[in-house]
């Protein structure tokens, strides 16, 4: 039933109490925050740094836009409804396609204008933000998710969460939705985490509901048989968020678009803790490991740094 | 220094000042740590009456103030009219009144508060004469007499130890009846008080002694005459015998008043002088003793606490000083254990209102409201109201719903249910809020374990804050605020697993 926290010191998993004081509250000034909270910024300053981005369609600052409701997004097949200010993905709404008037969710539960008005109201009054603040909405262009990962997933797109120290990528996985997950990528909502060799993209092993599986509930297939295409560029994607954000510790989550390849979902400055479960380890060590470079380490570019990561990982 | 270090030195520097200070005020000042010690404060009535002749009249009572075995909380005199004073001879206090003109009978009354402390009784503060005043029995009129008490005194003499056994065997004697020699004494002697006929066979045995005046203390007692007792020295200290037994010892509940020969009072200008003693008991927490007998005068720390409020802000605050022991549990539990509870402090919040209603009903009324606040917001999602506007509305819901609790139960005679106004609305209408957005976003589960983990915190809240030790600590000792600041500041550096973290983690590399 319990651990010991010596078994878990072992294993150098990284606790709550540990990654606020010891990493969020060091590496990660506050007033670098509202670059990530706010993911239109997050998206602007990214293709300023010409990293790759969701499209955005539109952007709903405040409740008396929802009257031009129809005229927004009328003429759209597919777009993803966002808090701009949300967290762990609340709020957050994806459209895969139309049905006469109605909108259609990927589970093909279908969604009047109403409907979808209200649910921006919501988020426009805070609901999703953090802190209850008047939040704004924005829409964006639905990605096409790689082929690869067919079956890999049900209902919705997978996402990978790849734990960027001081530039240094450090874990991976790849968040898998099932049906219990209602199409979405978060783990404590069902979906399936797999956690990903990061010198290779190979999968290493899968949880659910914090326990290992071997197929996707849904669709029966084997993660074992995962391996993530252009894991490099993944990986250098990731590594340059740092440079982008100054943030020392974050979560970038990344999506491989059929068309336009690995693009930023949006990123995190206050990542969970269940990569670990995932990938089967903790994170102390490989963050040890950054924190004792040598300071003209911390400032090679971005593909240096992520083949030293995974020189290193593959002797881990 | 690093901020891990600054952590834990400005933590443990509040830790030991508010410690340092609760053992200051508990060891020096004398507040009691734990509430249970009560202590009988007696109030004592002397009341004085006298005759006035009709000119002037000075009236002097001796007061017990420089007794050892008494601590004088509080004293009262009171006296239409009279001018009054207190004045002091060889280290004794009288209460002195005095007018001009009176005339007939009159009253004058002292009272007191006193902590009464029998074990000190005899610690004498007083310079007590051991001088031996022989009575003057010379003549033939009183050769009977002086035969009979030599005769007493050589019984005694040969039928005991030492002087404190001579002195009960003579008083045993004394008071024989059958005793040939002491009844012929008391008959001699009939005009003079029994315990005065004592001290004079005991002078002239060359014994020094003196009466000792003082009450009996019992519950509830009016109009009662001063008791008398025997003191006597043995050559190194004074012993204490009851002068109708012969018993040595002075008796528990005996409060002295006055030790040796000087009147207890003394009335110029009236006759038929007279005092008689009330007393009633009051039993008050310890502290209030304490409180009262440092008087204001040492006790800064004590004038700039919560005592100088009103009353009715002390009772408020008893209800505010208990909030950090509940925010220092919730910090624990999160930080710790790693609970889930819908809001941070709500809890706390919670728990405050369980003080008002009790646990049970409390958790009942918590549950009744959410759930039916729950079933009216599920309808109000679909009318496309704004958020502010739709919370709003869950208050003025909440409200209803309180005020019908209330008549409904009122009716059906659960007065309990009366205390409901004590509950946050506006932080349950906001809990009915998040638990339905939980609802829709991570389904009934999870609404399940964060009120369930919401109810756990608030019932771990209302257990200390109705436990009467932290009540009357942090009451008492408002510097357990430091102590619980101290604590809050270093868990706040805690960096160990949660235990919620052991169990999340438990299948980890296995």
């Amino acid at each position: 039933m319990f651990a010991s926290p010596g078994e878990l010191k072992r294993k150098h998993v990284l606790g709550m109490n540990s990654r606020n004081i010891e990493y969020i509250a060091r590496y990660n000034p506050r007033h670098l925050y509202p670059l990530v909270d706010d993911k239109l910024k997050t998206k602007v300053s990214a293709q300023k740094a010409g990293i790759a981005v969701p499209q955005l369609l539109a952007v709903i600052k405040s409740q008396w836009q929802l009257r031009d409701l129809e005229n927004i997004i009328g003429q759209w097949q597919k777009f993803v409804i966002k808090p701009t200010r949300g967290s762990g993905g609340k709020g957050i709404v994806v459209i895969t396609g139309r049905d006469a008037a109605s909108y259609v969710k990927p589970n093909g539960t279908q969604l009047d204008l109403p409907a979808i008005r209200r649910h921006i109201s919501n988020i426009l009054s805070g609901l999703y933000s953090l802190g209850g603040k008047p939040d704004s909405v924005m829409f964006e262009s639905l990605i096409e998710y790689d082929a690869v990962f067919n079956d890999f997933t049900y209902e919705g797109v997978p996402d990978l969460r790849i734990i960027v120290f001081k530039g240094f990528p450090v874990m991976a996985m790849l968040r898998c939705s099932t049906h219990a997950s209602d199409g979405r990528a978060n783990l404590h909502q069902g979906a399936i985490g797999v956690g990903i060799d990061m010198a290779t993209g190979q999968s290493l092993f899968a949880v659910q509901h914090d326990k290992p599986v071997s197929r996707h509930p849904d669709t029966g297939r084997l993660f074992s048989e995962l391996v993530i295409p252009q894991w490099k560029s993944i990986l250098e994607l990731a590594a340059g968020c740092f440079e982008m954000t100054g943030l020392g510790y974050i979560g970038c989550d990344i999506v491989l678009d059929k068309h336009q390849g690995p693009v930023i979902l949006e990123l995190n400055a206050r990542p969970g803790l269940a990569i670990q479960l995932a990938s089967g380890r903790g994170l102390i060590d490989r963050l040890r490991l950054v924190e004792n470079l040598a300071i003209e380490m911390l400032e090679l570019p971005v593909d240096e740094r992520v083949r030293l990561c995974q020189s290193w990982y593959q002797e881990i | 220094m690093s901020p891990r270090l600054q952590v834990y030195f400005l933590g443990l520097t509040f830790i030991l000042l508010g410690m340092g200070l609760v053992i200051y005020k508990s060891q020096v000042l004398g507040l009691p740590i734990t509430p249970g010690a009560y202590q009988t404060v007696w109030t004592i009535e002397a009341k004085v009456e006298f005759e006035a002749n009709g000119a002037e009249v000075k009236a002097s009572l001796a007061l017990p103030k420089t007794q050892s075995n008494l601590d004088v909380l509080d004293e009262v005199f009171s006296s239409s009219g009279y001018g009054f004073s207190v004045e002091k001879e060889d280290g004794h206090q009288r209460a002195v009144w005095s007018k001009r003109e009176v005339e007939g009978k009159q009253t004058l009354y002292y009272k007191l508060d006193v902590h009464h402390h029998a074990e000190q009784a005899l610690a004498s503060t007083l310079e007590l004469s051991t001088d031996i005043v022989k009575p003057d029995w010379t003549g033939a009129r009183f050769a009977a007499l002086r035969s009979s008490s030599a005769n007493l005194i050589d019984q005694s003499w040969k039928s005991s130890a030492d002087r404190s056994t001579f002195v009960t065997q003579l008083l045993k004697a004394l008071n024989d009846s059958k005793n040939a020699d002491s009844r012929l004494i008391l008959n001699t002697l009939s005009d003079t008080s029994h315990v005065k006929v004592a001290l004079s066979l005991l002078s002239m045995a060359d014994i020094p002694g003196h009466i000792v005046r003082g009450l009996y203390l019992e519950d509830d007692r009016s109009r009662i005459a001063p008791s008398t007792l025997l003191e006597v020295f043995d050559g190194d200290r004074w012993l204490v015998f009851s002068p109708k037994t012969g018993i040595k010892g002075l008796p528990n509940d005996f409060l002295i008043w006055q030790r040796g020969d000087k009147s207890l009072i003394d009335v110029e200008g009236g006759r038929r002088s007279r005092v008689r003693f009330s007393t009633l008991a009051n039993n008050v927490p310890t502290r209030e003793v304490a409180l009262q007998q440092m008087g204001g005068e040492q006790a800064t720390l004590i004038d700039y606490s919560i005592y100088s409020l009103p009353i009715e802000q002390q009772s408020i605050f008893k209800f505010i000083l208990l909030v950090p022991v509940g925010a220092l549990i919730v910090i624990f539990i999160r930080v710790v254990i790693g609970i889930r509870t819908a809001g941070t402090f709500m809890p706390v919040l919670l728990a405050i209102a369980f003080v008002q209603t009790s646990l049970l009903s409390g958790v009942l009324i918590f549950l009744l409201i959410l759930a039916v606040g729950l079933w009216v917001r599920s309808y109000l999602s679909r009318l496309d109201l704004l958020l502010v506007s739709r919370i709003a509305a869950v208050v003025v819901i909440v409200v209803g719903l309180m005020s019908a609790i209330s008549i409904v139960s009122y009716k059906l005679g659960v007065e309990q249910a009366l205390t409901i106004t004590f509950f946050p609305l506006i932080i349950i209408a906001w809990t009915i809020e998040h638990m339905a957005i939980l609802w829709e976003d991570d389904g009934p589960m999870e609404v399940i374990i964060q009120t369930t983990g919401s109810l756990l915190v608030a019932s771990f809240c209302y257990l200390a804050m109705t436990s009467r030790y932290v009540e009357h600590g942090m009451f008492n000792f408002p510097e357990l605020l430091l102590v619980s600041l101290g604590l809050i500041i270093i868990l706040g550096h805690y960096t160990g697993y949660r235990v919620s973290e052991l169990i999340r983690f438990r299948h980890m590399g296995t």
